[in-house]
């Protein structure tokens, strides 16, 4: 049945525009029946879009270039559509209700029913064990999803995807949430699944990973195919060079550091998880800045960094937090936002659109939230100081906008992050905490954030980033801490940071 | 200042390079247009204002008419500022109808029962009413409750106390100075004219006033290098608006005078517009409502915000019912019956987004007036209750489906 010569998949010079962007130029990917093809880039290299055209969340139409699934022209005008044909796509964010049970989200709007049209319960727990079996999670299919961890919830996706007859599962960064045991459970399921015949395709830049299970790689940059590699000839190094592709030096800018006084110290900082206070999510982290000093946090996903920095500035996560703060040598109360900022702090977070702004209001208005105290005459907020300094941060910045008068909602991801990069500058704060700050955020715009980061620092601010990309973080950081199940696991000064040394430190676990 | 040198403040970032002169000519007329659409709902009012004229054959627009659709509304519009500023925060009052009723049973036993003089009545019912949005407040900020339910139930227990203060009667017979806030004209107290000078001159002020504000702010925004509209367009649309005082104030004169009810809601929009718009508070209430969680990660108190919020809607819910009781000398059980869908519609058809965040005092203020002139003319024209129920029901849903036909046309997320 399954034969080696054919294409399961041909995408065939796709393009896709956005607004100020070309997210996709001309992508050609071909996927052989019952391989597992990786497709590998860096964050905001266009690989999500990709998949996000070949699943018809962007409908036909809206790209260009053709889509060849078996061997035949499809136009897929949404998920549902794509999924008739048995492509099932599982993204990154699980798209799991909690409160459901397994049974129920395995079948959800594909309800098993009986000859009244009603759910027909004994048989959707029937086979939904069955899919279970097959996916290798032993959980009793009535438990709610809320109830297993991430790891279980992604066996769970894959389940769904084998109830609708997949025939080429496409899976975006399945393990970037995982832990080691976790992955290699899903890992080698995709290998099971493979030989069922069923195909893969798995998105992801763990190279180690995508080196154990894929046939072939195709790498992506800048919204462009670079090459697809047969597994004969994949090296970490080919693959690494495809992926950055320019001279390495100069996606950072340079940056001479004047590191002075210390202005921040937190020690033994404890924070639970706010549902459930046994859990705890920020285990004793004792670090410092000092004036002048970018300072690193890496860690894996979950490791704690947003949960750290959130609980920091003003409780904003977390319960039972406990800790002593101290900005420029004296302790400092960080209860409430209000106070953390007024105390000199400022976070900066990495979700945007949820937390950062406001996108339907507009570009001054944003700038000016959190210090609208500056502003103020009479009682009164001065509308036209109010626009002064906005313009003046929209040219200091660069944020390309009309006006300030645009609305944040209509701006490009970089330069949001200026938007918002803005409102923190114009508190005036002693230490910066970036969590992600380039995050979505094409390769041009990450340059600009890198520059006013060094900017910042040159000023005598303290800088903490957070980032999940290791090679950001060495690129810019004076100092890095790395961070595991809530814990400082290790502190290194940049000329000792090195991938390895770091992944060990990020990886370390707690002593059982 | 000409207009000529108004240029937008970036034109590179406006895209394209376009021949001057067209440029000039469509950046104009996409101005005005643009204005159309900001101003649809006032656009809206006008129309209304001319389609029952029309069909009540001039009545609408008699003096008398006019005087009175003022009054008749002043207590929904009192309410719809309250209303506006809570929809803006994300937040919504279903009690307010019930609590103008409980505040006018109160103030009927201040006033009446207790035989308190009338200035104390009012500030004390002002307070009870204060106390009801505190109660409310601590519920909704506090404890978290959606704000739906805690006025669900306010709904409830207001209007059940109300009738627990009432025991089964009417209250009447208010003090004159109580009853002035209703319908009292404020020539009473200068005694009368065939043509009431006062309101003339005051009508004249307001238009002078008006005109000095927008040119200074127009110099000021010029100064900053902000971009401002076209000078003609700006001019009409000022000559616009005092023509319209004008004839709204000779038809007062003719009448009556100036209600005090008008009075009190003047002073009630310079107050909250220059709150809602120009306030570090109000600022927070459209920061809250277009996105919790970054207002609340800017150092924005949110809570203290909201529970001022309902305060706020509580005294203002007290006006009303104040006004409501002193207009029909009255304070009875049925009082106040609807009053907050009528304002939660006036917000809305004004422009307020239902998830929160968008909205206007003179939006809402504008909106309860349609809803008023659309109340008065299809009585003037004799139709039944019945009727009037369906269209009003038929123009909040068709005001609120164009303004999110609207959103979407223009690409907003």
């Amino acid at each position: 049945m399954s034969d080696d010569r054919t294409n399961i998949l041909e995408m065939r010079s796709i393009t896709k525009t956005f607004p100020g962007v070309k997210a996709l130029q001309n992508v050609t990917v071909d996927v052989r029946r019952g391989e597992v093809h990786a497709i590998c880039g860096e964050n905001g290299a266009g690989k999500s879009t990709l998949m996000k055209v070949l699943s018809g969340v962007y409908p036909f139409g809206t790209y260009e270039g053709d889509i060849v699934f078996e061997d035949e022209v499809v136009q897929f005008r949404d998920i549902r559509d794509s999924e008739a044909k048995g492509i099932v796509i599982i993204h990154q964010e699980l798209a799991l209700s909690p409160y459901l049970s397994i049974a129920e989200n395995i079948f959800l709007n594909n309800e098993l029913k009986g000859p009244l049209g009603l759910i027909d319960w004994n048989k959707t727990n029937h086979e939904a064990a069955a899919l279970l079996a097959r996916v290798g999670l032993k959980e009793n299919p009535t438990t709610k999803v809320r109830d297993i961890g991430v790891g279980k919830q992604q066996l769970v996706e894959i389940a769904k995807a084998l109830s609708k007859r997949v025939k080429l599962l496409i899976l975006d960064e399945p393990t970037a949430a995982l832990n080691d045991e976790d992955s290699d459970h899903l890992l080698n399921l995709i290998l099971h699944l493979k030989e069922q015949g069923i195909t893969s395709i798995i998105i992801s830049h763990k190279l180690n990973e995508i080196k154990k299970v894929s046939d072939s790689v195709t790498v992506i940059r800048d919204g462009k195919t670079i090459e697809t590699i047969s597994k004969t000839d994949v090296t970490e190094e080919r693959i690494i060079k495809d992926m950055v592709g320019r001279d390495l030096e100069h996606r950072y800018p340079d940056h001479t550091p004047h590191i002075g006084e210390e202005i921040l110290r937190v020690e033994e900082w404890t924070a639970h998880h706010p549902q459930d206070p046994t859990r705890v999510m920020v285990d004793d982290v004792n670090i410092t800045v000092r004036a002048g000093e970018i300072v690193g946090i890496a860690g894996l996903m979950g490791a704690g960094r947003t949960e750290f920095a959130m609980s920091l500035f003003g409780r904003s996560y977390g319960s039972k937090i406990s800790g002593r703060v101290f900005v420029k040598g004296k302790e400092v109360k960080t209860r409430t936002v209000a106070e953390a900022i007024e105390n000199g702090l400022a976070y900066a977070t990495e979700d945007r659109k949820t937390y950062g702004l406001n996108l339907i209001d507009d570009i001054k208005r944003n700038i000016s939230m959190a210090s609208l105290e500056k502003l103020e005459r009479f009682g009164l907020v001065d509308d036209g100081k109010e626009f002064q300094v906005a313009n003046s941060y929209r040219t200091s910045m660069n944020i390309k906008a009309p006006s300030v008068l645009a609305k944040t909602g209509k701006l490009s991801g970089g330069n949001q992050q200026k938007v918002v990069l803005s409102k923190w500058i114009y508190s005036d704060p002693d230490v910066l905490i970036l969590d992600e700050p380039t995050r979505g955020i094409d390769v041009g715009a990450k340059y600009e954030i890198y520059s006013i980061i060094n900017k910042l620092a040159a000023e005598g601010k303290g800088i903490i980033v957070i980032s999940s990309e290791l090679p950001e973080l060495l690129g810019i950081c004076d100092r890095v801490y790395a961070l595991s199940e809530g814990r400082i696991t290790g502190e290194l000064p940049i000329e000792e940071a090195t991938p390895e040394a770091l992944l060990k430190l990020m990886t370390m676990e707690k002593p059982r | 200042m000409s207009d000529l040198e108004t240029k937008p403040s970036d034109a590179t970032a406006a895209g394209a390079q376009v021949n001057p002169v067209e440029n000039k000519f469509t950046e104009r007329l996409s101005h005005i247009l643009g204005d159309l659409g900001k101003n649809g709902i006032f656009i809206a009012l006008v129309l209304v204002v001319v389609l029952f004229s029309i069909l009540t054959n001039g009545i609408l627009l008699r003096p008398q008419n006019i005087s009175n659709l003022i009054v008749q509304n002043g207590y929904i519009l009192v309410l719809a500022i309250g209303m506006v500023m809570v929809i803006i925060a994300g937040h919504i009052d279903l009690s307010v109808g019930s609590v103008a009723a409980f505040v006018g049973a109160v103030s009927g036993v201040f006033a009446v029962q207790w035989g308190l003089p009338w200035w104390l009545s009012i500030i004390l019912s002002l307070l009870v009413g204060a106390l009801v949005g505190v109660w409310q407040g601590f519920w909704i900020a506090f404890v978290g409750i959606p704000a739906f339910i805690v006025t669900l139930a306010g709904m409830l227990i207001f209007r059940g106390l109300a009738l627990v203060v009432l025991g089964n009667a009417n209250i009447g017979s208010f003090p004159t100075e109580y009853r002035a806030l209703g319908n009292g004209f404020l020539t009473d107290l200068f005694g009368s004219f065939e043509l009431d000078p006062l309101t003339l001159g005051i009508a004249a002020i307001a238009i002078i006033a008006l005109f000095v504000s927008q040119f200074r702010t127009r110099r000021a925004r010029q100064s900053y290098g902000q971009e401002v509209e076209p000078f003609a367009w700006f001019v009409a649309k000022l000559v616009l608006v005092a023509v319209a005082v004008a004839l709204f104030a000779y038809a007062l004169a003719t009448y009556k005078g100036i209600p005090v009810t008008l009075i009190v809601l003047a002073v009630l929009v310079l107050i909250y517009g220059t709150v809602m718009n120009r306030s570090t508070f109000g600022r927070h209430v459209y920061a809250i409502g277009g996105n919790l969680h970054a207002a609340e990660l800017s150092g924005i108190k949110t809570r203290n915000v909201t529970f001022w919020l309902f305060v706020n809607m509580g005294v203002l819910a007290a006006l009303a019912g104040l006004i409501f009781t002193a207009r029909l000398n009255l304070a009875g059980p049925k009082a106040g019956d609807g009053f907050e869908l009528e304002a939660i519609s006036a917000a809305f058809i004004g422009g307020a987004a239902v998830q929160g965040g968008v909205g206007t005092i003179g939006g809402a203020i504008i909106g309860g007036l349609i809803i008023g002139v659309l109340n008065n003319g299809m009585s003037i024209m004799g139709i039944g209750i019945e009727w009037q129920q369906a269209v009003k029901g038929l123009v909040l849903l068709l005001a609120v489906a164009f303004d999110v036909y609207n959103k979407r046309r223009s690409g907003g997320r």
